[in-house]
């Protein structure tokens, strides 16, 4: 399945018209101990590098911004008891929530790993 | 009394001061600094401090509702309750005991002289409910304390009554948002820089705005171009911070506030720094049409728990007629106050009442003490060594920390420094912890966000160079260790009565009950 990045640090991973959403590694790295995940409620609106998400670590509470739009389908409710799983598996079992994407058009300005790491190795 | 706390800093441990290792005491309280036990491990809850008389039987109208199970609090008397908390004051670090330099949060002495006053019973026994006729003296106060603010920002009113910095970007936002819907232009956005403070985008948000963010150069500064391209007519107003959080005065301010009003907007000015050019700048000649003013950042108000706070707001002409209620008029002879009930006829444009009385009368005097014991030639003096004490914190510490916009000029009242540099494996938080073992309060960390592993060091006007010399001292051996990778760094503090705390455990499970 095709995975995508942002500027922002989120990757979005797209099967058909469903996608999942989380913080890549080097933004989980860079927040430190995650305590507290708030995810978009099922059915929510979400528009392009609008808010989706809050996460909070022992520094900082940050935005996660949708990097397509959509309509949340599910949200991971693991994270609430369990917030450290975004730092033990930010690309895998710590993902944040999936969506219905409504314009897979929007996938075109995303980045794919390689360019992705080329981005984090600029910073 | 059961046995002290096992956990800590006890005498005898490895990392306890040199000569003092291998002292045992048999109640681990060392010298005349004494290990303290939880208030529930002091006094049992089957031990009461006080007799109380049986309850009658007779006035028992609680039916089948009285409590059958035990309340579970300390027993302590008087004087054993007094004692916990002494002693606990005493492992406590206050502006009263050495420097506190948080920067964004400007942490000064507070004056003696401001307490005195504050304490006269003319002022510290009034209740707000008096009438008017013998609270005269009171709200000449106000009206007194609202001028200086008027005149040293160089703006129409003041809104008095807001309790705090944020309950002021508040107000002031709920000013612009009326001023706005007065003119049938409703809008939905309000811009936030990313060198603003933190409470601005909440502000906003709370107020019912959509907020979105506006870059910062690499100057650390609000981005103009970037900024006129966002004003639109769906733009409410700027939130600004000036000084900003980088420490930089926002040297394009007058085109800023141009630009925002030319498209129709208002600038809202966050004054949490108005204590770098107090005396010196007047926001009302930048454009600024609200800001707060936090009378313990500039005006020497006692800050955090020995607050409260107080956030009084200077408006525009434009915005002036939408100011909260209640307000202090000056009438012939005296003065009075403008409630609702008289509210339609004196200020019938006004948003309504944030507050229930009529501001923090305490901290109304305190800073009207400050502002007349030094007159306006001391305030200027006040901006001044502030500024002069953050510039020789960061030329002091620029050779051995990374100053990320110290090549731009002179900082304000805050010197910014970032983790770059540091060794693999060392972080701000190592360094902000071994200053505790030095005997400082450490600085503020991971802010502002725009910049990394952010140390944001404000010493304020108080410090003596003495004081500074020794804080630079101890930073500068600090921020070598850093970079040299040492890894003891970790361990700090080692020489606090309590090692690092496992913030994360802390925030993810806290325990919030004392469960015996």
């Amino acid at each position: 399945m095709p995975r995508y990045f942002t500027e922002d640090h989120e990757w979005i991973e797209v099967d058909g018209d469903t996608a999942t959403i989380g913080i890549t590694d080097y933004a989980q790295g860079q927040l430190g101990d995650i305590v507290f995940v708030e995810v978009p409620a099922v059915g929510t609106q979400l528009a392009k590098g609008k808010e989706a998400a809050v996460v909070e670590s022992v520094k900082a509470a940050s935005d996660v911004f949708a990097p397509v739009s959509g309509t949340v389908s599910e949200g991971n409710a693991a994270l609430e008891d369990e917030p450290a799983l975004v730092n033990s598996a930010p690309e895998g079992d710590g993902w944040f929530f999936k969506l219905t994407i409504t314009d897979a058009g929007e996938l075109d300005g995303l980045m794919d790993e390689a360019k992705y790491k080329a981005f984090v190795a600029s910073l | 009394m059961n046995a002290p706390n096992s956990s800590g800093w006890k005498p005898g441990t490895p990392e306890a001061p040199e000569g003092a290792s291998g002292i045992e005491t048999v109640t681990g309280n060392r010298g005349l600094m004494l290990e303290e036990p939880l208030i529930f491990e002091i006094g049992g809850s089957d031990t009461c401090g006080v007799d109380l008389p049986e309850p009658s039987r007779d006035t028992n109208r609680l039916g089948g509702l009285a409590r059958s199970e035990p309340l579970g609090l300390p027993g302590l008397s008087e004087p054993e309750t007094v004692r916990h908390y002494t002693r606990l004051s005493r492992q406590n670090y206050a502006i009263d005991c050495g420097i506190f330099p948080l920067g964004s949060c400007t942490m000064k002495h507070n004056p003696r002289l401001n307490e005195k006053v504050a304490r006269m019973p003319g002022f510290a026994d009034l209740h707000p409910l008096q009438p008017e006729s013998t609270v005269q003296g009171a709200l000449g106060v106000i009206d007194e304390l609202a001028h200086w603010l008027i005149t040293l920002t160089g703006m129409h009113s003041v809104a008095m009554s807001p309790k705090a910095g944020a309950h002021g970007e508040l107000c002031g936002i709920l000013c612009i948002r009326a001023a706005l819907e007065a003119r049938g232009d409703a809008r939905s956005v309000i811009l936030v820089p990313e060198s603003a403070h933190g409470t601005n985008p909440a502000t906003a948000a709370f107020a019912g705005y959509a907020v979105e963010n506006i870059p910062a150069t690499a100057e650390g500064r609000v981005d103009l171009p970037a900024l006129k391209a966002r004003l639109g007519p769906d733009v409410a107003a700027l939130m600004i911070t000036n000084p900003n959080t980088c420490g930089l005065f926002e040297r394009e301010m007058k085109a800023i506030s141009d630009a925002v009003h030319a498209a129709g907007a208002l600038v809202y000015c966050d004054g949490a720094n108005f204590n770098a050019i107090v005396g010196r700048v007047r926001p009302g000649d930048l454009g600024v049409d609200a800001m707060h003013i936090n009378l313990h950042k500039t005006f020497s108000t006692p800050h955090g728990g020995g607050g409260p706070g107080s956030g009084p707001v200077v408006l525009s002409e434009a915005l002036a007629p939408f100011a909260p209620l209640p307000f202090v008029r000056a009438v012939e002879g005296g003065f009075e106050l403008i409630e609702e009930e008289d509210g339609v006829a004196a200020a019938p444009q006004s948003f309504g009442r944030m507050t229930a009385f009529h501001g923090q009368m305490g901290m109304f005097t305190r800073a009207l003490a400050y502002i007349l014991s030094h007159g306006i030639d001391g305030l200027r003096q006040v901006s001044g060594d502030a500024v002069l004490n953050a510039n020789y914190l960061l030329r002091s510490l620029d050779d051995v920390l990374d100053a990320p916009f110290g090549g731009t000029g002179p900082c304000m009242h805050e010197a910014l420094f970032s983790d770059e540099g540091f060794a693999d494996g060392v972080a701000t938080l190592d360094v902000a912890k071994a200053l505790i073992d030095e005997g400082f309060h450490p600085m503020t960390m991971y802010f502002p966000l725009v910049v990394h592993g952010a140390m944001l060091v404000e010493p304020t006007e108080c410090e003596s160079k003495a004081t500074l010399d020794q804080f630079i001292l101890a930073l500068r051996s600090i921020a070598e260790r850093a970079k040299a990778g040492d890894q003891s760094l970790h361990q700090a503090p080692r020489l606090a009565p309590r090692r690092r705390l496992d913030e994360t455990l802390a925030a993810r499970q806290p325990v919030l009950t004392y469960e015996g």
